[in-house]
């Protein structure tokens, strides 16, 4: 399992860089997570899903998907894309260091 | 006092619960009502024939009370919402069943209006489903026509009802304009938002080599945002396009919209939020969900619906008999996909095992996803065990609900890497 240092803390990442163990994130780790996503400045919008996204995963034991985000974050589908091109529920999910998504089968 | 069991939706899952029920409390005073808002059962399977005249709608369409036992009520009416607080059901009808517990059986619905442009122009012109029987038939008269050019099929997003249907689909059309001698002047692309042909990764990679040998085109990771008719040409949220002459859409599923209207029922898509080895629901006690209708992370397939009725039937009546329920589902699916020129493949799996090769139900069986004619043959006879085995909620005789292993070929021996599930 590869680890590495992310604010001064040796973090334990799976082969897909989702955290081990989402109890290690704090805050200040992700704008550090986000420019190894190549996004840079994290603006209040891409905040908004991040802290959606861990709330969601600390009630309900898993991330939302993209579909869910869009219907419930109050961030459209379309925004989502803008702010996390590359795939908004993975990448978010990194940043929030949250496992993978357990979306779709 | 008798107990009332309300089963919303009277198609696969509905019906085989209510039968199972009827069985299971014969001679007692257990009520069972069936409710939905139409007469018309579909054998959905079928669907994915009747666009190359391999089948007709009116083939596979039956009426949904002739398929409930004896002593099952039937009740055609819409669902305007439950209330799980008061253990109510409102109907469109303006009636009101009071239930002890409730079975959700109400599978899964299209949402064209999530796709921008997707029911707009072109819609049934070039842009068609075969989700649907009217959908399926209007695709049927529209192939018939086609004579060369551009044909795209698209997965809008996951989770979907039959998730190799799309693919058969691919194989099927292949095939068919083979057949038809034009094969040479037809595209064919399939554009899914995965990253590869299929969910897990053995029978991705076999299903992939499957599209490049028939020389169908795969775009993978592709998110569709927009459907452009008009333009002929399917547009993602990342800005990429693929151009089509025709395109066979897949929409984006959710539960159905009564979810939506009743308050703590259903998540954002109206799926039931529902233990995945119980099958009881996670919003009230008295409330058990089977088939597609489920948010559990297993196939949206007849099949897996078949092998959760006999948990949810036990646990039904655990319930009732205030005992503790069972954990008995293990996520199995298993399907036919039919891959042209008379054969099909067969994949079998659950939760923890992927579709693996070998053989199915055990060492000596059909085999695992292989071309061959027998599961071609299989695929066929399977509607008639439908309607007079699944539906009667009978076991399948050598098929059990839970995953055999013994006819099966682990990963380490075929060589293939696993990556974890989607």
């Amino acid at each position: 399992m590869p680890t590495t240092m992310i604010a001064a803390t040796q973090i334990e990442l799976n082969d897909e860089g989702f955290f081990v163990h989402p109890e290690q994130w704090t805050e200040e780790m992700a704008a550090e997570l986000a420019r190894r996503e190549s996004i840079d400045p994290l603006t209040d919008r891409h905040w908004t899903v991040l802290r959606f996204m861990r709330s969601e995963f600390l009630d309900k034991g898993t991330g939302p998907t993209v579909r869910a985000l869009g219907k419930t974050s109050g961030v459209s589908v379309k925004e989502l894309y803008q702010l996390f091109p590359k795939g908004p529920a993975k990448v978010a999910a990194r940043i929030a260091g949250i496992p993978k998504p357990r979306g779709c089968i | 006092m008798a107990k009332r069991v309300v089963i919303l939706g009277g198609g696969t899952g509905g019906t085989l619960v209510a039968n199972r029920l009827r069985r299971l409390f014969s001679g007692t005073d257990v009520e069972l009502v069936v409710v939905d808002q139409n007469d018309r059962h579909v054998y959905q399977p079928g669907l994915l024939f009747v666009p190359f005249g391999l089948a007709h709608s009116e083939d596979i369409v039956r009426p949904r009370q002739r398929q409930l036992h004896d002593g099952i009520k039937f009740h055609e009416s819409g669902i305007e919402r439950v209330e799980i607080g008061a253990n109510e059901v409102h109907l469109h009808d303006g009636s009101v069943l009071g239930y002890d517990v409730l079975v959700v059986a109400t599978g899964a619905s299209l949402i064209l209006e999530e796709t921008e442009g997707l029911a707009g122009p072109g819609w049934m012109d070039k842009v068609f489903t075969f989700y649907t029987p009217e959908g399926a038939g209007a695709l049927e008269a529209a192939l018939a026509t086609f004579d060369g050019g551009r044909v795209v099929v698209n997965v809008v997003d996951m989770p979907i009802k039959c998730p190799v249907a799309p693919l058969e689909f691919c194989f099927l059309a292949d095939w068919y304009f083979h057949e038809r001698g034009i094969r040479d002047r037809v595209e064919l692309t399939y554009v899914t938002p995965l990253d590869g042909a299929f969910t897990k990764p053995v029978a991705s990679k076999q299903l992939g080599g499957m599209l490049a040998d028939k020389n169908i085109e795969l775009v993978t990771e592709f998110n569709t945002s927009e459907v452009d008719g008009a333009g002929g040409r399917l547009i993602s949220y990342d800005q990429r396009e693929v151009p089509f002459d025709l395109a066979v859409v897949i929409p984006l599923h959710g539960g159905a919209s009564y979810v939506g209207r009743s308050i703590g029922l259903g998540d954002a898509l109206n799926f039931v939020p529902t233990d995945e080895h119980t099958l009881q629901s996670k919003v009230a006690d008295n409330v058990f969900v089977i088939g597609d209708a489920a948010n559990v992370p297993a196939s949206k397939a007849g099949s897996v619906t078949h092998f959760e009725g006999e948990t949810l039937v036990e646990n039904v009546r655990r319930h009732l008999a205030g005992e503790p329920l069972i954990d008995g589902f293990d996520g199995h699916a298993n399907c036919f996909i039919e891959t042209g020129f008379h054969k099909a493949l067969l994949i079998d799996f659950n939760y923890d095992t992927e579709p693996l090769t070998g053989h199915y139900p055990g060492r000596v069986g059909l085999p695992l996803l292989k071309q061959s004619r027998l599961n071609h043959l299989g695929k066929l006879l399977f509607q008639s065990v439908y309607w007079h085995g699944l539906l009667p909620g009978r076991d399948i005789p050598g098929i059990g609900a839970t995953m055999p292993s013994s006819g099966k070929i682990p990963v380490a021996a075929t060589g293939a890497t696993t990556t974890p599930k989607e």
